[in-house]
């Protein structure tokens, strides 16, 4: 949908669309890449930079996140011969890309830096395994942990599931109904060549999968996977030089939290997430609400992240998250697809970038599904869902990535094709 | 003084630094529940910390606090994460809110204890009581015993209390 004729673009709001994502790059999503973090994150910074029509030499400033399992800029930057005039390694998984977006935006304002490259790099399988068990699962207990780990309360899916239950609880939500977002990004998965898991699969074969911790089925969770991924920020006057359709930034929020962010659950209801206070940061920066998305990347770390999230950025209304997921709406050819790579769940699990990666594509009209490449060199999209096929958003304008980390801590960012 | 202790083989460690675990762990090993007070707003914290959550001040004296309340949420973990717990599943992980203090300082808020369904005597409860507990279940607190100056505050479910008909529990057994 177009941005209303009579959008706010007022100051202090300024920052919307003058920075823009001109490149996405990745590596394939994997279980056993066989390469070091450096050597997946140079893969993908080098992917972008091209995708996005520059050399290395465009590049001056680098920002990355990890949590101990990864590489720094430095080496990224000098593996590709880029001299940095500003880079920043920051602590943190899945509320990062958004943030990280900001931080770019605000370091390029400063005149610090001309164009950003953002990655995370990781070998959530095969070496810090993202799901806690490996050498996480037995380091010493001490501090903050004795009054969570020391109850076998360690795994993001066991931490965030008093959060889960307390939201079925509270408003009736059926297993069912969260069930239908792994079900619906398969499908979506299916369309897309690059997903590690492809196969699609029912809300039965959800609710028949082994509990791992009530209420998360093994197919509740996402995947672990290795991988790269990196996406490029500059200012809009240049990203119409760039290869490809301009993606504008519109506005971002950044690790937004709920009262207690480090217990949060000591503050209710613990059924809201982050969300519910991102969202007053959210739209008035970018000017759009949610009934202007077209389409959303709502992380999907678990189901049910996907759907506190989707209901408390007000894509419904409270307690109506339930339904918002399984009524068709979030699916390919619905009124507002949701993560149409197939995500976390079933994509590639990369602490958020790849939600990134597949909205841009989507507001360049340009995703990398089967679709024939017609003589121009783009893809002659057929709008054809079913399996295998096209999956593509017909007219997106407008997207809104919702990062999570925890129930009490998430990011997010509106983009819109320029 | 510094603990290191072992518990269900996985290693519990409270260095010399960390006066507040300290603290708190010490009135724990007595089987005693004890929180911090703030010394200028009144209100308990859980779990310790070096300031107040509410008014930021850093003065703060140990009261005795009854462990009594229900459940307001949990997790019952069938794969286990950690090796230690493997043995163990299914187990509970319960969110306990405190009939002290519930409500305060605003309606959403509750001192909100983590812990495990346990046996009155410290042991991880075996399944056909995990099956028993839900949101709502009236429990106590028990303890169990670690190490000198470390036991774990534990919840088990309240003989005396009037439990609600029926506790809610995830839907699919």
């Amino acid at each position: 949908m177009p941005l209303p004729a009579d959008t706010d673009t007022t100051s202090p709001k300024y920052l919307r669309d003058k920075y823009a994502i001109v490149g996405v790059g990745e590596t394939t999503y994997t279980r056993g890449s066989g390469r070091t973090t450096r050597a997946l994150g140079t893969w993908a910074v080098r992917n972008a930079i091209a995708d996005a029509g520059l050399k290395p030499s465009d590049i001056d400033g680098m920002l990355s996140y990890q949590s101990g399992d990864s590489t720094f800029s430095t080496f990224i930057a000098g593996d590709l011969g880029i001299r940095l005039n500003f880079y920043m390694d920051v602590f943190g998984g899945g509320s990062s890309t958004e943030a990280l977006v900001g931080l770019a935006i605000g370091a390029m304002e400063a005149g610090m830096c001309k164009a950003v490259v953002i990655f995370r790099a990781m070998n959530g399988f095969s070496q810090v395994r993202i799901g806690g068990t490996g050498a996480r699962a037995v380091a010493p207990v001490s501090g903050d942990m004795l009054h969570g780990r020391a109850y076998g309360w360690q795994s993001a899916g066991q931490m965030f599931a008093p959060s889960f239950m307390r939201h079925m609880h509270d408003y009736g939500t059926r297993p069912e109904q969260v069930a239908a977002v792994k079900a619906i990004h398969s499908e979506h998965a299916s369309n897309n060549p690059k997903a590690y898991y492809k196969e699609r699969l029912t809300v039965e074969d959800v609710l028949a999968s082994r509990i791992i911790c009530k209420p998360l089925h093994l197919l509740d969770c996402c995947v672990e996977t290795d991988n790269g991924t990196a996406i490029v920020v500059t200012s809009a006057d240049r990203a119409r030089d760039c290869k490809h359709h301009p993606v504008l930034i519109r506005g971002v929020v950044g690790r937004c939290n709920k009262p207690r962010l480090d217990m949060h659950y000591q503050h209710g209801p613990i059924s809201t997430v982050a969300g519910r206070y991102a969202r007053e940061i959210l739209w008035p920066n970018a000017g759009v609400g949610p009934e202007d998305v077209d389409i959303t990347g709502s992380y999907d770390a678990f189901t049910f992240t996907t759907m506190l999230q989707l209901e408390d950025y007000g894509f419904c209304k409270k307690g109506e998250g339930g339904d918002y997921v399984s009524n068709g709406t979030i699916r390919l050819g619905g009124r507002r697809p949701n993560n149409t790579s197939g995500g976390h769940l079933c994509e590639g699990y990369t602490h958020g970038v790849n939600m990134v990666v597949e909205n841009v594509r989507q507001l360049r009209h340009d995703v990398d599904d089967s679709c024939p490449i017609g003589p121009d060199g783009k893809r002659q999209h057929t709008y054809d869902y079913r399996q295998g096929g096209c999956r593509q958003v017909k007219n997106c304008e407008v997207s809104a990535n919702l990062g999570w980390a925890n129930p009490g801590t998430g990011s997010a960012m509106v983009m819109r094709r320029g | 003084m510094a603990i290191q202790a072992d518990y269900l083989g996985m290693p519990l460690d409270i260095n010399d630094l960390d006066v507040e675990n300290l603290a708190y762990f010490k009135h724990c090993a007595a089987h005693q529940f004890h929180l911090q007070r703030c010394d200028a707003c009144g209100l308990l914290r859980y779990p310790p910390t070096t300031a107040c959550p509410w008014c930021a001040s850093p003065d703060s004296s140990w009261v005795p606090v009854e462990g009594r309340g229900a459940v307001h949420s949990y997790t019952e973990v069938h794969h286990a994460i950690q090796p230690a717990f493997k043995k163990h599943t299914p187990y509970l992980v319960l969110v306990v809110d405190l009939d002290t203090q519930k409500g305060k300082p605003t309606e959403d808020e509750a001192l909100r204890v983590l812990g495990n369904l346990v046996t009155p005597d410290g042991v991880l409860a075996p399944p056909d009581m995990v099956r028993k507990v839900g949101i709502g279940t009236r429990v106590r607190m028990v303890f169990t015993d670690v190490a000198p100056g470390l036991a774990l505050p534990q919840w088990t479910i309240d003989e005396d209390a009037k439990q609600p008909a029926k506790p809610w529990r995830y839907p699919q057994e």
